[in-house]
């Protein structure tokens, strides 16, 4: 592998956009996912997840800009295919068939399917091969599901709402049987959810869509460093954006004698009057939800507003 | 990081010995349902205070901390016991001790730290 494949994004887009008849699923989304990484998609019902994993996918062709997957324009392209594996929204497996013909299914459709290797992690779960899937439990179906996909060992894997219709113990599992493999074969995972709460210790990297846009993307470290939650005495909302050290006002809110703001930071906040604390990722992603225009505001042309030119 | 704490805190109180090999990367992200990166963040930064060891194609070892013992340390204790008898005799609950240490420790500490950190 080359130093151009080591850094290279598994998946990026460029000005991506993609509607249906008036309505725009996705638009202007520019993104890169570095290799490696497992990347939280996340955001209400209709934002454009499912959308963005059909592009990359490459079922769904952009009606502008470019989906880029391992290097590649994804729609249409078998090869991408065999290298991306995907985990539909409800785990869709065929009902009346048993666990291991659903494996043997898998290994005729897929040039590559490490049969052995899926066999191994049932065994390991405690999913009977000869139980027809109707039969599972929903976390048992997930697992099946999710095993399908890795067996193809793909260096994507996109995962659309996994979890959404688990309980807390089996979301656990399967988070459990997802990180191992992660740990395991390197894989770069896209996996989305209304909630990054379940997400918040398996991400390393953060998308978040709202309204068919990106409101904010990127390393989860580097987020979380430049956001901090200010808590200062109540403050006229004329002056909000000229804090110090602030480059945007994601979120605000008033009491009477109090003001507490979420700020994108462009460094230290040097005012004594501001209480300044961490943020968590729930905190950040909600702040962006709530605010669905904080996302476009460049950041440093609001403090540029404060000198006069 | 929990992670750091937790083997820090196991070594210190001697729940892990020098030589005892750490859980794999990737045991602990399946078991704990972590992001493998943040395992090999923490187990970077237990290498860089020196608590443990990565031999490659082996594993993370602990360290032998040999160096580690504290000058003083069982008559500051017996010292520091008094104390906390006395603050408990006077009435105080385990959160004013605790408060009181952690403003104390922080007005003594500051300007030892602040030395340090600018020598470095």
């Amino acid at each position: 592998m080359s130093l151009g494949d080591i850094t290279r994004p598994v998946l990026e887009t460029t000005g991506l956009a993609k509607g249906y008849g008036r309505v725009w699923a996705l638009r202007d989304c520019t993104l890169a996912l570095p290799p490696g990484r497992v990347a939280a998609l996340v955001g209400p019902n209709g934002a454009g997840k499912t959308t963005l994993m059909h592009l990359a996918m490459g079922l769904l062709r952009p009606d502008a800009g470019s989906m880029r997957v391992l290097g590649q324009q994804a729609a249409n392209n078998t090869d991408v295919l065999a290298r991306v594996g995907f985990v539909a929204q409800e785990t869709p497996l065929f009902r009346d068939f048993r666990v291991s013909e659903m494996l043997t299914l898998g290994s005729r459709l897929n040039r590559r399917f490490d049969i052995a290797h899926a066999r191994h992690r049932l065994e390991r779960l405690g999913i009977p091969l000869d139980r027809r899937t109707r039969t599972l439990s929903g976390g048992q179906r997930a697992q099946v599901a999710l095993t399908l996909a890795l067996a193809k060992r793909p260096e994507l894997l996109l995962l659309d709402e996994p979890l959404a219709s688990l309980d807390p113990l089996a979301r656990r599992e399967f988070l459990q049987t997802l990180m191992g493999a992660v740990a395991e074969d390197g894989t770069t995972v896209l996996l989305s959810s209304h909630l990054v709460g379940d997400l918040e210790r398996v991400c390393d990297h953060l998308i978040v869509l709202h309204s068919a846009r990106v409101q904010v993307a990127g390393d989860v470290d580097t987020l979380l460093a430049e956001h901090r939650v200010l808590v200062g005495p109540a403050h006229d909302p004329s002056k909000v954006e000229h804090i110090a050290g602030a480059a945007a006002v994601i979120q605000e809110s008033r009491l009477e004698k109090q003001t507490t703001l979420m700020v994108r930071t462009t460094g230290l906040i040097p005012d004594p009057k501001w209480t300044v604390s961490e943020v968590t990722l729930e905190d950040l992603v909600l702040a962006y939800l709530a605010n669905s225009e904080a996302g476009r505001l460049p950041g440093p042309t609001r403090i540029r507003r404060e000198v006069p030119a | 990081m929990q992670l750091v704490q937790q083997v820090r805190q196991a070594v210190r109180l001697g729940r892990l010995d020098p030589g005892d090999r750490l859980p794999t990367v990737r045991e602990v992200a399946e078991s704990l349902a972590i992001n493998p990166n943040t395992v090999l963040k923490a187990y970077r930064e237990l290498e860089l205070e020196g608590l443990v060891e990565a031999r490659t194609g082996l594993g993370t070892y602990v360290r032998g901390h040999s160096g580690r013992a504290l000058p003083n340390q069982a008559a500051l204790e017996r010292e520091l016991a008094a104390w906390l008898r006395k603050a408990r005799t006077a009435g105080w609950e385990k959160e004013d001790v605790v408060a009181v240490i952690e403003t104390t420790l922080r007005a003594t500490y500051a300007t030892s730290h602040g030395r340090r950190e600018g020598a470095a």
